[in-house]
């Protein structure tokens, strides 16, 4: 079979095998998110945590919990990486400075994942377990949640209540993100994926050498570090590594486990909304831009421009043998449109117009399908402000599912679409402006300046990969990059919930044959255009600097 | 009676509260269970996939290896092997990939080198004139999987390509018959996953583990 023909059926079997989960997978999130049932274990948590289970929060009180539970899951998790030197399991780690403990506790709790550490010589087995996977689940949760309550906004009329964000937080994690986390991983490791608590365990090779083979428990991890669209390997490789990604089976599972969440919720959507046709449109824009972006970075990939690719004759520096060229590619496209950024190879060695895709992808805010629950409701902020551009076009209020989108809507939207770019741009300005953060550069020229770029759109956009080339372990660096994550992940979530209370508030309108009907095709194209129109181009001088400079030279 | 606690303290330690019950479920008590269950019904690839010659441990069959010459110690030193001597290729096996970090599993990741960059250029050029001199090939015909550096540091195959080039190098170095060793790389040659997932390729630690039990 030619390479081409596998790398079609490799896409065409990830899209049947996504679709076929989009019903009940979505009908399963909608059920948990709105069911007045509590489960035995469920009662018993709240019981141990003190909470009322049937007791609904306004969305100050819901974004007072979700500010707190993160708040002290960062400084939780920065004390399990500064005493790990004293726990058990930790192989004799050095003790992590103390800017890189915060940079990593706050990657983790945001779900960027970015790691400015390396897994093998930075962190032990517990805290890998205990700290850093607890918040892959957790925080993943936590998207999911906030994106419940702004569903609720649509659905709940007169009201100041958009659930309770403990519930959502326990029944995700319990409901949702356990059993399959269970059933994945323990696939994982039967395709060899290591689970085991070893530490190195020394062989001398068939040429004599010594070796360290590494172990931990790998496969626990790797599963919800995909699932919950977190991305923050055990290795340094990420999933370019033999022990987290094996064959080419388990890296085609680990792109699906890292879409299906983000697909499935435009089902769950449409569901609690009441028109699952809500939801098609939704998902269609969403896997409009997944096919689109995957189709360009594999024909970028197999055209190997650049010279030192062009010199060897495929784009394979970087690349795993047993994936090539197309499984890295779908994986690259994959990981940038949602918040996932682990990687199964290294963006930094693209093509020029390849890795100024995936550059681009997470530009767009991360929608397509985005991140767990924060794909979602990039989404539908979109989805507000391409009716309110409808509405403005025929020259009446414009509405959608039913609410009232008045000043007060359109300004928690605006702000919202304001915050990630102006963190990436200042961010990366400063970065550039600065002489011995220029220093952390590894390649030279426009691709040092992608470097740089990529990192805080990375990190404002919780997505977590990197042009890996660059220096991050630094004082600066570290602060600068937590600061993005925290305001990149914390102020949109602030915008969101105070939407949902917004449009919660509301007595709906009826629909009217002037309404803009938000589930025909002409929508879906007018959301699309409102994406790259919008969004895009926000970014269109900063990427003419570095992949678009690079592309041409 | 003490007063009771302001409400935004009161919601920071629902929170911990409630990141405590978390952590005992998803961070120790399921990683516990996968593991249980894997080191009970998967425990040979749980453990690493962990291979063995001759009742001797000799690696994992998915990290690649180095497979070079022992370092010489200069003429006169009493230090033994000068640790910077650049490490050369041993023709009697079948040679990996390139790798940023020189098959050290303490350490994985890439080159990270741009598209564009000289570094990567210069290194492509060196390395084909290194394999074509070392396996008397033509420069022009070296697979791009032997002049280019992995994503993890550690793969462990090769293209059937790259492996064929190979037979005839390593035939002679052992004095083998090169339509063995063709058979061998056909063998220890792994297709794609359900036939069309991922790549074609040679597992480089078991074909020369094959290769080493045949003298």
């Amino acid at each position: 079979m030619s390479s081409t023909l596998a790398g079609w059926l490799q896409a065409l079997a990830l899209v049947g095998a996504l679709a076929l989960c989009y019903r009940p997978l979505g009908d399963h999130i909608a059920g948990l998110l709105t069911t007045a049932k509590h489960l035995k274990a469920e009662r018993g948590i709240y019981r141990l945590v003190g909470v009322d289970g049937d007791a609904d929060q306004r969305w100050p009180v819901y974004l007072r919990s979700v500010l707190a539970f993160s708040a002290v899951s960062i400084l939780f998790l920065y004390g399990l990486i500064r005493l790990q030197t004293f726990l058990l399991l930790n192989l004799g780690v050095p003790q992590m400075p103390g800017h890189q403990a915060w940079n990593t506790a706050i990657s983790f709790v945001t779900n960027t994942n970015w790691q400015s550490y390396s897994g093998e010589s930075a962190m032990g087995h517990l805290v890998q377990m205990a700290g850093l996977a607890v918040q892959n689940f957790v925080s993943a949760a936590v998207g999911i949640a906030v994106v419940a309550a702004l569903i609720r906004g649509f659905t709940r009329n007169r009201t100041d209540r958009v659930g309770n964000f403990w519930v959502d937080l326990t029944r995700i994690c319990l409901r949702l993100l356990l059993p399959l986390a269970i059933v994945f991983a323990l696939v994982l490791v039967a395709n060899g994926v290591v689970q085991n608590f070893h530490g190195f365990h020394e062989v001398a090779t068939l040429a004599g050498d010594p070796q360290s083979i590494p172990g931990g428990p790998v496969a626990s991890q790797e599963v919800i570090k995909e699932l919950g669209t977190n991305g923050g390997g055990f290795y340094n490789a990420n999933s370019a590594h033999p022990f987290e990604n094996p064959t080419g089976f388990t890296n085609v599972l680990e792109i699906f486990l890292l879409l299906v969440i983000p697909f499935a919720l435009p089902r769950a959507f449409g569901r609690m909304v009441g028109d699952n046709r809500q939801g098609y449109a939704i998902v269609a824009v969403m896997g409009l831009f997944w096919v689109a972006s995957a189709a360009l970075v594999t024909f970028a990939e197999a055209q190997h421009s650049g010279t030192a690719l062009n010199a060897a004759g495929a784009a394979m520096e970087g690349k795993e043998q047993r994936f090539g060229i197309a499984a890295s590619s779908l994986f690259a496209a994959s990981t940038t449109l949602t918040s996932t950024g682990a990687v199964n190879s290294f963006h930094d060695s693209f093509t020029p117009f390849g890795g100024g895709l995936t550059i681009f992808n997470m530009m767009l805010g991360e929608i397509a399908p985005g991140g767990t629950g924060s794909g979602l409701y990039g989404m539908l902020i979109l989805a507000v402000v391409a009716v309110f551009v409808a509405g403005l076009m025929v020259g009446r209020t414009p509405e959608y599912l039913g609410k009232k989108l008045g000043g007060r809507e359109m300004k928690f939207a605006s702000l919202y679409i304001l915050t990630t770019p102006s963190i990436v741009l200042i961010g990366a300005g400063v970065a550039t402006a600065l002489p011995g953060e220029r220093a952390g550069m590894l390649n030279s020229g426009p691709h040092g300046f992608s470097e740089v770029l990529y990192a805080f759109t990375s990190a404002a956009n919780n997505n977590g990969s990197a042009f890996a080339g660059i220096t991050v372990n630094t004082d600066w660096y570290d602060t600068a990059l937590g600061l993005a994550m925290v305001f990149g992940r914390f102020l949109p979530m602030v915008f969101v919930l105070a939407l949902a209370g917004s449009l919660a508030r509301q007595q709906p309108v009826p629909a009217t044959p002037g309404t803009l009907p938000t589930h025909k095709p002409l929508f879906v194209g007018l959301l699309s255009g409102v994406v790259l129109i919008v969004v895009g181009l926000t970014y269109f001088p900063a990427l003419a600097l570095g992949p678009i400079a690079e592309g041409l030279h | 009676m003490p007063k009771p606690l302001p409400t935004s303290v009161r919601t920071h330690v629902t929170a911990l509260r409630m990141l405590l019950v978390m952590t005992v479920i998803l961070g120790l008590a399921y990683p516990l269970l996968v593991t249980g269950i894997s080191q009970v019904a998967f425990s040979d690839k749980a453990n690493g996939s962990i291979v063995s010659s001759q009742g001797k441990e000799i690696g994992s069959s998915l990290l690649g290896q180095n497979y070079n010459l022992p370092k010489t110690a200069p003429s006169g030193s009493t230090t033994g092997a000068d640790p910077d001597e650049a490490p050369a290729p041993d023709p009697k096996w079948f040679q990996p990939r390139p790798s940023a970090y020189a098959y050290d599993p303490k350490s994985s990741g890439a080159s990270n080198l741009g598209p564009n960059s000289e570094d990567l250029l210069k290194a492509v050029e060196e390395r084909r004139a290194a394999v074509a001199a070392f396996d008397g090939v033509d420069p022009a015909g070296v697979p791009v999987d032997a002049l280019t550096a992995s994503g993890s540091g550690l793969d462990p195959h090769i293209s059937v390509a790259y492996a064929k080039e190979q037979v005839a190098r390593v035939a002679k170095a052992r004095n083998l018959p090169a339509d063995k060793l063709n058979a061998l790389v056909t063998k220890y040659t792994e297709g794609r996953s359900l036939g069309f997932l991922g790549a074609e390729s040679v597992n480089v630690v078991l074909l020369n583990r094959a290769v080493s039990e045949q003298n």
